[in-house]
C-alpha cells in the first residue's frame, strides 16, 4: 500500500463572474503535498496564489476540480486547515492569549488546557509575557506571529499562509522566516505558504511550484536542495544562489508577460 | 506656542486649541450683549443675558422646570431605548445577512426620507394624544437612522476576520456572538450617541401638540405669553441635557473599548 498525500488538489480550475465579464484566475490546477511537507507557492501577483490557498481553506468554491484531505473532500471551511492571511487578522478586542485560545475555547477546550497550549505557543514564538497585551500594542511581525500561535493553537491538519510576512520590512521578514521554520521543525505541521518573494519560497520550501502568470497554472515543480535545520547564512550558500537565479528567470519570463499580455 | 496656527492640518498647542473654542463663546456672549446693553434689539424678542440668568435661576428655584426635565427626559429616552432595542439587532442582521439587507434596506432607506413630524397627525388618529404617541415620534425620528448607521457599522467589519473566524472553527452563531458583535460594538455605541443626539432634537415637535408637560410644552406657553427669556433657558436646558448625555455616551465608550487605545487599559 502507497501512502496517499496529505493534501490533493485534483483538477481545480476557478472562474469569477464579474460585471466586465469572467475571470479565470486559476487553470486547472493539480498537485499535492505529503504530510509534514513545508510547500511554497511562487508566482507573480494576480496570477491566482490566493485562490487556490481559499479554495484548500474552503472560503471558495473550486469552479471545477476537488481538493481532498486525508482523502476526505473539502465542502467548506473547518478548524482542520488554519490560515494566517497577509492583513492582520487578529481580533483587537481580545488579548493576544484570549486570540491564540479562540479557537480551542470555541470548542469547549477546558480553561486550563487552553492556558497551557497558549503558553506553549506564546513561548515558542518568542512572545513570553505578552500574553495580556492587547492586539494594537504590538508590532506587525509580532502580530503575525500570534496569527500563526492561534492557528496552530487549534491543531489543524494543515496550516495555510497567504503571504503572511508580505507587509512586514525587509529586516523583520527575515526573522519571521527563521522563527516559522523553528515552530515548523517544533510542531511537525504540514505548510503550504503563499509568496511572491523568491528568496522566502527557498529559504522555508522543501518544494516550490512556480505559476505562471494569470491565468495562473503551474509552471515547474522544483525541489529545494537546502539541509535542514535551515538559518539565514543557508542564504549565501551556491545550491541557494543557483536556484534564486532560476527562479528570478523563471519569475521575470512571467512577471513581463503579466504587465504585456 | 503660535507655530502652525496656519498651516492646514497641522497639530497647533492644546491651549491654543482650547482657547480658540473659548473665545468663541465669549464672541457670541460679547456680540449679544452689545445688541441688547446697546439697545439694538427689543428685549421683547431678545432679553439681556442677565435677564436669561436671572430667569434661568427662578425656574429653577420655583422647582417646576425639574418635572418637565423628568418628564421630556423619559419620553426622549423611552422612544430612543425603542429604536435601539429593535434597531441595533436589525441593523446588525442587515450588515450581516445580504437577504436581510434585502428585505429592509430599500423600505427603510424610503421610509427616512419621510419627516417625522408629518407623522404626527397619522399618529394622533392612530393612538391618540398620550405618551405613545410623544414616544412614537421620537421613534420614527431615530429608528430609520439608527438602523441603517448600524447595518454600515456591521458590513464595513474586516472580511478576512470573519473568514478567520471560520477556520478556527466558529458556526453561525458564534460567528455572530465572538466577532461579529463585539467587532461592531464600538461602531453602534457611537451610533447609539450621535443618533440620541438627534432624539433630543424630536422633543419638541413630539410635546408640539397635546401636551400638557414637558419641556416642549413650557416653550410653547412662553411663547404664547410672549416671554423670550422662559424659550431661551428652555433651548439651553435642552442643548446641556444633550451635551451631557452625548459626554456620558463618550465616557462608556472609552472605559468599554480600552483596547483601541495604544496605552492599554
Ligand atoms: N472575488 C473575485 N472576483 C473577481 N475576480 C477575482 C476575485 N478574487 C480574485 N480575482 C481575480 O483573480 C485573479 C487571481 O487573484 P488572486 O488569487 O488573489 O491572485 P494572487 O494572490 O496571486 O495575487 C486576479 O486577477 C484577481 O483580480
Ligand atoms: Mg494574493
Amino acid at each position: 500500500m502507497t501512502t496517499t498525500p496529505k493534501l490533493v488538489i485534483d483538477n481545480v480550475g476557478k472562474v469569477f463572474s464579474t460585471k466586465s465579464g469572467q475571470v479565470v484566475a486559476l487553470d486547472r490546477t493539480s498537485f499535492s503535498v505529503e504530510e509534514g511537507e513545508f510547500v511554497t507557492i511562487l508566482g507573480p501577483s494576480g496570477c491566482g496564489k490566493s485562490t487556490i490557498l481559499r479554495v484548500v481553506a474552503g472560503l471558495e468554491e473550486p469552479s471545477s476540480g476537488h481538493v481532498y484531505l486525508d482523502g476526505k473532500e473539502i465542502k467548506g471551511p473547518g478548524p482542520d486547515r488554519g490560515m494566517v492571511f497577509q492583513s492582520y487578522t487578529l481580533y483587537p478586542w481580545l488579548s493576544v492569549k484570549d486570540n491564540i485560545t479562540f479557537g480551542l475555547d470555541l470548542k469547549g477546550v477546558p480553561k486550563k488546557q487552553q492556558d497551557e497550549i497558549a503558553f506553549h505557543y506564546l513561548d515558542l514564538i518568542g512572545l513570553k509575557g505578552f500574553d495580556k497585551h492587547y492586539p494594537i500594542q504590538l508590532s506587525g511581525g509580532m502580530k503575525q506571529r500570534v496569527a500563526i500561535a492561534r492557528a496552530l493553537a487549534n491543531d489543524p491538519q494543515i496550516l495555510l499562509m497567504d503571504e503572511p510576512f508580505g507587509a512586514l520590512d525587509a529586516q523583520t521578514r527575515t526573522i519571521m522566516q527563521e522563527i516559522l521554520l523553528k515552530v515548523w521543525e517544533e510542531s511537525k505541521k504540514t505548510i503550504l505558504f503563499i509568496t511572491h518573494d523568491v528568496e522566502e519560497s527557498i529559504f522555508l520550501g522543501d518544494s516550490i511550484y512556480v505559476m505562471t502568470a494569470r491565468p495562473g497554472r503551474l509552471k515547474k515543480n522544483i525541489k529545494v536542495p537546502l539541509p535542514r535545520p535551515r538559518d539565514y547564512q543557508n542564504k549565501h550558500s551556491e545550491d541557494f544562489l543557483a536556484l534564486k537565479l532560476e527562479l528570478l528567470d523563471l519569475i521575470r519570463e512571467e512577471s513581463l508577460k503579466a504587465v504585456n499580455p | 506656542m503660535w507655530k502652525n496656527v496656519f498651516t492646514p492640518n497641522k497639530d497647533i498647542a492644546k491651549p491654543l486649541y482650547t482657547g480658540a473654542g473659548i473665545a468663541t463663546f465669549i464672541l457670541l456672549l460679547l456680540f449679544w450683549s452689545i445688541l441688547s446693553y446697546g439697545g439694538f434689539v427689543n428685549p421683547l424678542f431678545l432679553p439681556a443675558p442677565d435677564k436669561i440668568v436671572k430667569s434661568a435661576v427662578t425656574m429653577f428655584q420655583s422647582g417646576e422646570i425639574w418635572t418637565d426635565i423628568g418628564i421630556s427626559f423619559s419620553r426622549v429616552a423611552l422612544g430612543f431605548i425603542l429604536a435601539a432595542v429593535i434597531g441595533v439587532p436589525l441593523g446588525m442582521l442587515m450588515g450581516s445577512l445580504r437577504v436581510m439587507q434585502g428585505a429592509f434596506e430599500p423600505i427603510i432607506g424610503f421610509i427616512r426620507y419621510m419627516p417625522a413630524s408629518a407623522f404626527i397627525p397619522l399618529l394622533i388618529l392612530w393612538i391618540g394624544l398620550g405618551e405613545g404617541e410623544k414616544m412614537a415620534v421620537i421613534f420614527l425620528g431615530t429608528f430609520f437612522q439608527l438602523t441603517l448607521m448600524v447595518m454600515d457599522v456591521t458590513k464595513n467589519i474586516q472580511n478576512e476576520l470573519i473568514e478567520v473566524s471560520y477556520t478556527l472553527g466558529a458556526k453561525s452563531f458564534q460567528l455572530f456572538k465572538r466577532v461579529i458583535l463585539p467587532a461592531s460594538l464600538p461602531g453602534i455605541v457611537d451610533t447609539l450617541r450621535i443618533t440620541f443626539g438627534w432624539a433630543w432634537t424630536y422633543l419638541v415637535v413630539a410635546e408640539l401638540v397635546g401636551a400638557s408637560d414637558g419641556l416642549g410644552f413650557m416653550i410653547m406657553q412662553a411663547s404664547r405669553f410672549l416671554k423670550p427669556d422662559k424659550i431661551i433657558v428652555g433651548i439651553l436646558i435642552i442643548g446641556v441635557l444633550g451635551l451631557i448625555m452625548d459626554l456620558i455616551f463618550k465616557a462608556i465608550y472609552r472605559a468599554s473599548f480600552s483596547w483601541m487605545r495604544k496605552e492599554g487599559s
